[in-house]
């Protein structure tokens, strides 16, 4: 029993190797360091480059003129006010097509019956676009906070339902056994069996969904809106604010990055079976 | 030898007007339809299975011994005859399974694992502590109670499986080749648990196995399967004396004649079942 002690050591050791670890990615310390270097490295090439006019700053700016015009932006609460719309319309529409993917997918991947009927509608609409269906949102649901919140629930939707029914799919029929046996109702069944067995995936889903999400709440903000990171940028366009353009470039990189340091924490945490395998 | 005999009508002499029958089974066929016509597993099986009585099934592989304990648990329907099981006097379960390999949810720790039956019927928290508490004691676990199964060994897991099926004290246990996949040192130790714990319980027991020693060292009565279709070759009661201590029993040259006897019995249908394989193979 010692021996499976130490096992179970030594694999939560290796647990904290999941998602993305320098320690554990790298052979030696060389290698980090020109890992972190290197981004810094193409920003100061960039600078020099810019100052020297060796590129045309009318489309490369500086990177410190960029970082001026971001300090100019948080000290006047612009980008603040952009990021909060943005953030609040990623959430609701996480909400809104997170969801039902996940009590749809989770039904689907129980019952045969829902899933013959709904799969050919969902193989048949997911190829679509989302960005292609933009003009029918905006139409059907104005040009309000509702059809940007669509935009977002739409793109989450596939990725998270997909995923779910695929790990429900995916748990050994024996589980399922085990929880008649011992008397687990339907409600039950969802609970202890489909929801947290189809987990590994549906986080793989909901990390899939909310970049589409981002991606999705960029475009729909350039279209149809007053606010938010993506009309931010769609303005500075139309008044050749070049600077303004990269700020909301390097935020939504940095939302990216953000976002998937969290879910990678959140799957941590629900699915502590899985991720320290 | 007259317990060696074979009990040729399978269900034992005088038991047929003994109330304390627990599971009768009268003719009871499953037959699986298939795309090359029906597919007989299991072929009018007759016998009853007295209350507390320790009931191991031999056979080959793909006898339909898995079938027939699945049918018993409720989890597949049969096809022809009849199968009583009487009903636990309170409102107990009928049956719990201790499954063939991994069957322990990999999402939950040992402590959730275990306490999964009596969670499932809605017992209160303070029954669970202590069932649970006290099975996994009795099966050495209570430091593990929150691991997770991966971190645990094989015979950790089933020791686990096997806890989880006697808190919720059912009427009847169900075991599916429960020490198969495990090594012989680990095998030995559980067959000792579990004799250990039977005899605190005496429950009615349904074990299915492929190791005729098994069946001697644990049961009180086995059932000789024939090779597909699943028939009852030859029931014979074991003469060994409880409590049993595995390793003293298998020293006796008794031991080794009876297992022997049995291994004759099995030794023809494992024959006959490599016969069949290979013909439908050709």
């Amino acid at each position: 029993m010692t021996d499976a002690v130490q096992q179970s050591k030594a694999i939560e050791g290796k647990g904290r190797a999941t998602g993305f670890s320098f320690a554990a990615y790298f052979k030696n310390s060389g290698e980090r360091w020109m890992n972190i270097l290197s981004p810094f490295a193409l920003l100061l090439i960039w600078e020099i480059a810019a100052r020297l006019g060796y590129v045309d700053t009318r489309f490369f700016p500086a990177p410190s003129k960029i970082f001026e015009t971001m300090w100019t932006l948080i000290v006047s609460g612009e980008l603040y006010v952009h990021l909060k719309a943005s953030m609040y319309r990623l959430m609701w529409g996480f909400l809104w097509g997170g969801i039902p993917a996940l009590l749809l997918g989770i039904s689907m991947g129980l019952s045969r019956t829902l899933r013959v009927i709904v799969e050919p509608i969902i193989s048949a609409t997911y190829p679509i676009p989302k960005s292609a269906i933009l003009p029918l949102i905006l139409l059907i649901f104005g040009l309000g906070e509702a059809s940007k919140i669509v935009m977002v629930a739409v793109g989450l939707f596939y990725p998270i339902l997909i995923n779910t029914v695929a790990g429900v799919l995916e748990i050994p029929k024996i589980h399922f056994d085990v929880a008649q046996n011992f008397g687990a109702k339907k409600l039950n069944v969802f609970r202890t069996v489909a929801l947290p067995g189809a987990m590994p995936l549906i986080m793989t889903g909901v990390k899939l969904g909310v970049g589409l999400g981002l991606i999705l709440i960029s475009l729909a903000e350039m279209i149809g809106a007053k606010s938010g990171l993506g009309y931010m940028m769609w303005n500075a366009w139309e008044i050749l604010s070049v600077e303004t353009m990269y700020v909301g470039l390097i935020v939504i990189a940095f939302l990216g990055v953000i976002f998937n340091l969290i879910l990678n924490e959140i799957e941590r945490m629900l699915v502590p079976w899985k991720t320290s395998r | 030898m007259s317990t060696l005999a074979p009990n040729a009508g399978g269900a034992p002499a005088g038991s047929a007007a003994n109330t304390d029958i627990k599971i009768r089974l009268r003719n009871l066929s499953k037959i699986f339809e298939t795309k090359k016509g029906p597919f007989v597993a299991i072929d009018s099986l007759t016998f009853d299975i007295p209350k507390g009585c320790f009931f191991m099934i031999v056979g080959p592989s793909g006898c339909g011994k898995t079938t027939l304990l699945r049918i018993l648990a409720g989890l597949e329907n049969h096809t022809h005859g009849t199968m009583e099981i009487t009903p636990p006097a309170d409102n107990r379960p009928s049956n719990s399974m201790i499954f063939q390999g991994d069957s322990l949810f990999p999402w939950m720790t040992v402590w959730d694992n275990a306490a999964y039956g009596l969670v499932m019927r809605n017992r209160p928290k303070g029954e669970i502590n202590d069932v649970v508490g006290h099975y996994l004691q009795r099966t050495g676990l209570s430091k593990f109670k929150d691991y997770y199964p991966h971190q645990l060994s094989g015979g950790m897991r089933q020791r686990v499986s096997i806890s989880r099926a006697f808190a919720t004290d059912p009427d009847i246990l169900l075991m599916d080749e429960p020490f198969s996949a495990l090594d012989e040192q680990n095998k030995l130790l559980l067959q000792e648990e579990l004799l250990r714990i039977w005899d605190e319980t005496k429950k009615t027991v349904m074990f299915i196995t492929h190791s005729v020693d098994e069946a001697v060292t644990l049961g009180d009565r086995i059932m000789v399967m024939t090779a597909h279709p699943g028939r009852d070759k030859a029931t014979i009661d074991v003469p060994f004396e409880r409590p049993r201590k595995v390793l003293e029993l298998r020293a006796r040259p008794e031991y080794g004649e009876f297992v022997y006897n049995i291994w004759k019995y099995l030794r023809e249908e494992v024959d006959r079942a490599r016969a069949l394989d290979e013909g439908s193979a050709s």
